[in-house]
């Protein structure tokens, strides 16, 4: 290539494509709508913790159903054995936070794991009668271990210390936050990092063409189990963080109605664009405070409405209108 | 003395009662040139299925470069150089053509399973990639998503993708299908710069094209070889007429 084509060409195919994973500015958005939370709100950390916390959740899933295709209702059981592993842990003093993430990471990870390894044989409606069957499993067996989970007393008695030994779990919820903060950053570092690379391109590859995959010679089902195994590990890093701010674990971590909660927060934003989750769980969670306030029986129908005009009227999610309008006026 | 590229033995597949490959006994040499011919529903596409295991074959025997490969799956196959196309195209419709292309090129280095290194940053794979879009006359359209650009040149494109796994055994099936004629031009000049060293089997109707293209043509009916030969004397068996060419006329 000569230095003459570089000059006619605005940016060079091969360029376009070898920068594609460098970062951009609007990419620091959220995390100075985080900071200035942190400093404008302090009255409201609690409520952005639990934000924080279903942001990570759902980069999880995006990772699984955004990019990988696999459209699951069951992911909240990686979320909740992530929070019972932690909870579980403290309750019987391992009270240090950060080892007991990597704890929730691995039984998370591995139970996605063996889990993938079976369903991810079958596709389709198969496969999404299949993820809500394991969940409800799961959701009934941590009912019934009632000696172990607390049953629907939910999981009491945990105990976290400082974090780095140093940062008490303050009342207002500003180390909670900034925990929560801190490991939101790492996890979408390592996700951003895997869907740029050769692995995460390839999991695109299998959502647009599973056939084509197969015909390049790539091996499709072990690539599908690996990113189920991992949305899997970060949901537990999810799960484990709600049990460790809120020192409580309750039941409904491992319920349909939070894998449905999720999804519902994956599609508004928008899924498979790394940021839906940034964008889909705050209005979610607003929406939910709100409308819960205004209209505390019905609140539900409201959320369920915002869903169906979505799906009818912006596929992509929210931050699929936003390129669309972007596309109209570059 | 050098086994063939490709071989089948009494290669047959069955659905039930139904017999749809019945003890194919097929060799495509290396450098072949190579078409297979047939009737609407002979089951020339089952036959590229079952040689690239998409579908699993009944009794007999697939050889790639005289190993047996029937009880490897697909993508087994593809590392040991087999590459095809396909008659419906089957492409990343949302990723732009350089994109698709290197999606192959990743995955025939073996790449495509890497976690944590950008895939920006293997620049020999995306170079590698452009290249194979110049030789295919789509440079011009690599940023663009595939579903926009025109059906002729994405038919390119699967040409494209399957050169990107630089295979030793290319099977095109019907890569000018839905093509109009006056842009088919464009795909022959492709497969006539195809490497002397490849073997290219193609299927395909427009026999204008086979003609053109292949040195031996195979004659399938009904699942069964009917004959195989060099083109004249394909054109001079009459039973080829009977069955294929004299069909046509009807049409």
């Amino acid at each position: 290539m000569t230095k003459l084509d570089r000059r006619t060409a605005a940016v060079h195919p091969v360029d376009h494509i070898a920068h594609s994973h460098r970062l951009r500015w609007p990419e620091a958005l959220p995390w100075l709508l985080i900071a200035a939370t942190y400093l404008l709100f302090p009255s409201y950390l609690a409520l952005g913790s639990q934000v924080l916390i279903m942001v990570l959740f759902a980069l999880s899933l995006d990772l699984v159903l955004g990019y990988a295709g696999i459209v699951t209702l069951g992911h909240a059981a990686f979320f909740g054995l992530g929070a019972y592993t932690a909870g579980l842990l403290a309750a019987h003093g391992w009270s240090e936070p950060i080892s007991a993430l990597f704890a929730a990471a691995v039984v998370a990870g591995a139970f996605g794991a063996a889990s993938g390894a079976i369903i991810l044989r079958t596709s389709g409606l198969t496969l999404l009668m299949l993820t809500l069957a394991v969940v409800s499993l799961l959701a009934e067996a941590a009912n019934k271990a009632d000696s172990i989970t607390g049953g629907a007393d939910g999981l009491q008695g945990i105990v976290i210390n400082p974090l780095l030994g140093r940062f008490d779990f303050d009342l207002y919820g500003r180390t909670a936050y900034l925990y929560c903060a801190a490991v939101l950053l790492v996890m979408w570092y390592v996700v951003r990092r895997l869907v740029h690379s050769p692995f995460g391109r390839s999991l695109t590859g299998i959502r647009e063409n599973r056939l084509r995959m197969h015909a390049i010679g790539a091996p499709v089902r072990r690539r599908l189990v690996t990113a189920y195994a991992i949305g899997a590990a970060v949901a537990g890093v999810a799960g484990a963080l709600q049990a460790q701010t809120t020192q409580f674990v309750a039941l409904n971590v491992i319920s349909f109605h939070l894998s449905a909660a999720v999804l519902i927060i994956l599609i508004f934003g928008g899924a498979g664009r790394l940021y839906g989750a940034f964008v889909g769980a705050p209005i979610y969670m607003v929406a939910q405070d709100m409308l819960s306030r205004l209209d505390p029986v019905y609140w539900f129908f409201w959320v369920g409405l915002l869903l169906v005009l979505v799906v009818l009227f912006a596929r992509g999610g929210i931050l699929g209108c936003v390129d669309g309008v972007r596309r109209r006026w570059p | 003395m050098t086994s063939p590229a490709l071989e089948t033995r009494r290669l047959s597949k069955s659905f039930g009662a139904l017999v749809v490959t019945n003890e194919v006994d097929f060799k495509l040499e290396r450098g072949a040139r190579h078409a297979l011919i047939g009737p609407n529903g002979a089951g020339k596409t089952t036959f590229i299925n079952l040689i690239t295991g998409r579908i699993p074959h009944s009794a007999g025997c697939v050889l790639l470069d005289g190993e047996d490969v029937s009880a490897l799956p697909q993508e087994a196959r593809v590392k040991r150089g087999l590459g095809r196309t396909f008659q419906i195209n089957t492409l990343f419709p949302d990723l732009s053509v350089l994109e698709n292309v290197v999606m192959a090129v990743s995955e025939r280095q073996g790449r495509g399973g890497d976690l944590f290194r950008p895939a920006g940053s293997r620049r020999d794979i995306i170079d590698e990639a452009y290249d194979l879009l110049e030789r295919l006359r789509l440079a011009d359209d690599a940023l663009r998503p595939v579903r926009t650009i025109a059906y002729g040149r994405q038919r390119l494109v699967e040409i494209a993708i399957a050169l990107g796994l630089k295979p030793k055994v290319l099977l095109l099936d019907e890569p000018a299908a839905g093509v109009p004629s006056a842009e088919t031009a464009l795909i022959l000049d492709v497969m006539a710069e195809l490497p002397a060293e490849m073997a290219v089997l193609i299927i395909e109707h427009d026999m204008d094209l086979v003609f053109r293209f292949a040195r031996r043509i195979t004659v399938l009916v009904q699942g069964a070889v009917l004959t195989e030969g060099s083109p004249a004397e394909i054109l001079a068996d009459p039973r080829v007429r009977e069955v294929y060419l004299g069909e046509r006329r009807h049409d």
